[in-house]
């Protein structure tokens, strides 16, 4: 059988959507070399080379979403969004609203992010929590290959903009530019069913529905891109030691499948979100708030990045969410 | 005051034979994620920091191994950083990208363009705190599209900021050629804000550092900023293991498997015309010959600056046999273990 890479997957989605709608064009640094599969397609004309001009390119993509266009604009990583954010926050997200719903801008924002490869902090960050804050923006992010086929088939039927993250340790290109560099002296810990996977049935995910992964009964693990791995390696342990533990991949930041997790945090009463983000002010503190706010109690803990990540692969392992993390988090959550 | 090659060739040479040494250590996996060199640019920056005084500030890309080498910055702190080590130049956390010497006011970052607002805030407080001194921005010419330098040249002229602006401008951004997306002359965009510009061959380290002088001096006497934009190759590439040289050195290993998946993907019905299909494979299977050529035919600094010092080969070679025998020594204090700090 066929495997098929996560990056693959998802360009094959977006060639396959070229194909049949001729408004989608798609633009980026580098993006002739990067989506070089496209670009042998697609041409000049489609898949266009950007400037280093993320706010010019960002902002135009949302213009150009607004008057007819379906762009899929690549940022090459979340941290580089931040240069560029006025586009997203101020413009694409609020056009509906403004506009009193008539006006929209559907735009896909395909981004890299997230870290385990030793580039540090400015090259690592995932920021999800930090985008999905806007009101008005969407944000996805897959954790194997079909999900990532079938988000991105979604997005480019969503009608406003969506962020769709594409984690460096699924990505096969990503992690081979900015982390191996054609050396084998080096190694990262890739979940392998995440980067690769078997040829899947068509998929369209629907905004903002999680995937339970695993059904549990003492707890639920919740989380999201490499962390889901990660969160499946800490059940498995967890089994052995006795304990049942579910776990959820939300796959979508915003909206937030609420109501799978209530169902199945109602039944185990504890939970464990597990986020490649930061600790503060993040997705963990909202998922924390909408349990709360909709009656139920949990015992509650989180596993997240508390910082800014540091370069050094010891301290980068620590700093970034890791299964042994996730067991101590668990375990002090069964304890009490 | 006249540059003195010696001094200057040495600098570079401690430089290059540093990142020499950076590179095999990163090959050998002791260095994580990228690692941008800035083999080539050594002239740029010996030039121009050679110049800098006590309480001058320095703004710095992602290749800001040089400058901080030729600064005064502890190379064993620098090659531990690289490293990893708790007794890094930045206990670690920064790496190659994000280094920082607050005591030389010396800071890095990894984001393109970014170096020109910081460089204006350097200066800003100069202006304030430290009167007669300078700061200094490096950034390539890929930055000069993100809006932020741009804006900060203005704010520098409008504010009459004691900074100079150096774009090392290598033709290449990462893999894209920057002519194709760069609009006009980034000499004339420099002008056009009212900076005194200057462009010189930023292979020639006597060019740089005449034109450095003038720089340096106008910021000094409160004549405002400047603008030099100086050519070079990256002798490396954008990064090490960059794709487009690998290409090149081993085009079987590196275009072979890119190969069916490209002719696959432009033998799909519904696309755009052959012609453009055409024109894309051409584009990418010669990229990697063109950013290769600009390599083969360059200038290194290096050679160009021994080339004046050959008339006193006894200096020379005992120049350069101290350089390389103090680089090793460097490395292997480097590769010791310090008690309490982790080994990579």
């Amino acid at each position: 059988m066929t495997r098929v890479a996560f990056a693959d997957a998802i360009d094959e989605v977006v060639a396959e959507r070229m194909a049949s709608d001729p408004r989608i064009v798609i633009f980026g640094e580098d993006i002739q070399l990067i989506r070089r599969n496209l670009y042998a397609r697609f041409g000049a004309r489609r898949v266009r080379n950007a400037p280093i001009s993320e706010a010019a390119f960002l902002g135009a993509a949302v213009g150009a979403a607004m008057a007819g266009l379906r762009p899929v604009v690549e940022i090459m990583m979340a941290d580089f969004l931040t240069v560029a954010v006025d586009a997203l926050a101020n413009h694409a997200a609020k056009l509906e609203t403004f506009s009193g719903g008539t006006w929209r801008a559907p735009l896909v924002v395909r981004v890299a992010c997230g870290g385990g490869y030793g580039d540090a902090g400015q090259h690592e960050q995932s920021l999800w929590g930090w985008l999905a804050h806007i009101p008005g923006l969407a944000v996805v992010v897959p954790s194997n290959p079909a999900d990532a086929a079938g988000l991105m088939r979604m997005a480019l039927d969503h009608d406003g903009p969506i962020i769709f993250m594409e984690h460096k340790l699924l990505s096969e290109i990503w992690l081979e530019s900015l982390g191996r560099g054609g050396r084998t002296t080096v190694a990262f810990d890739v979940p392998a069913a995440g980067a690769r996977a078997e040829r899947l049935p068509r998929e369209w995910i629907p905004p903002g529905t999680a995937a339970v992964l695993r059904a549990g009964t003492d707890l639920t693990l919740v989380s999201l891109g490499v962390g889901v791995h990660r969160a499946l390696e800490a059940a498995e342990e967890l089994e052995r030691q006795g304990v049942s533990a579910g776990v959820i991949d939300l796959r979508s930041v915003s909206p937030l499948d609420m109501e799978c997790l209530r169902e199945h945090v109602a039944r185990t009463g504890r939970v464990v979100v597990i986020d490649e983000d930061y600790l503060g002010f993040g997705l963990s503190g909202e998922i924390a708030a909408r349990l709360l706010e909709s009656g139920i109690r949990p015992r509650f803990a989180r596993v997240a990045t508390d910082g800014t990540i540091p370069y050094a692969r010891h301290l980068e392992i620590e700093a970034l969410p890791n299964t042994a993390r996730i067991l101590d988090a668990c375990h002090q959550l069964l304890e009490t | 005051m006249p540059a003195d090659v010696w001094a200057l060739y040495e600098a570079m040479l401690r430089s290059r034979l540093f990142e020499t040494e950076v590179s095999q250590l990163w090959g050998r996996g002791l260095i994580s994620g990228e690692m941008h060199l800035g083999t080539g640019e050594e002239a740029i920056c010996a030039g121009i920091v050679s110049q800098l005084h006590d309480g001058d500030a320095l703004a710095l890309d992602h290749r800001a191994t040089p400058a901080l080498l030729m600064r005064g910055v502890n190379p064993v702190a620098l090659l531990r950083e690289f490293l990893g080590r708790e007794d890094g130049l930045c206990r670690g956390h920064g790496g190659h990208m994000h280094l920082f010497a607050p005591e030389l006011l010396a800071a890095s970052t990894g984001i393109v363009g970014a170096t020109g607002p910081m460089a204006a805030g350097f200066a800003l407080a100069a202006q304030h705190l430290r009167p007669g001194c300078v700061a200094v921005a490096f950034f390539g010419e890929g930055a000069m599209n993100e809006g932020a330098p741009l804006e900060a040249l203005n704010l520098a002229v409008v504010w009459r900021l004691p900074v100079v602006f150096v774009c090392k401008d290598n033709d290449w951004s990462i893999t894209t050629h920057s002519p194709s997306t760069t609009g006009g002359n980034l000499a004339d965009r420099a002008r056009s804000f009212g900076a005194y510009t200057v462009e010189i061959d930023g292979t020639d380290v006597s060019a740089v550092y005449d034109a450095a002088e003038a720089c340096l001096q106008r910021a000094r006497a409160g004549a405002g900023p400047s603008f030099i934009l100086a050519r070079c190759t990256h002798l490396d590439g954008h990064y090490l293991g960059d794709t487009l040289l690998a290409a090149a050195r081993q085009p079987m290993r590196v275009l072979g498997p890119m190969a069916l998946p490209l002719a696959r993907s432009a033998l799909q019905l519904h696309g755009a015309a052959l012609r453009e299909r055409l024109d894309a494979l051409v584009d990418i299977l010669t990229r990697s010959r063109r950013a290769t050529a600009a390599i083969r035919q360059r200038v290194d600094p290096l050679d160009r600056a021994r080339q004046n010092l050959l008339a006193d080969p006894v200096r020379l070679n005992s120049l350069e046999s101290r350089v390389a025998a103090e680089t090793r020594a460097i490395v292997e204090v480097a590769l010791e273990s310090a008690s309490g700090s982790p080994q990579p």
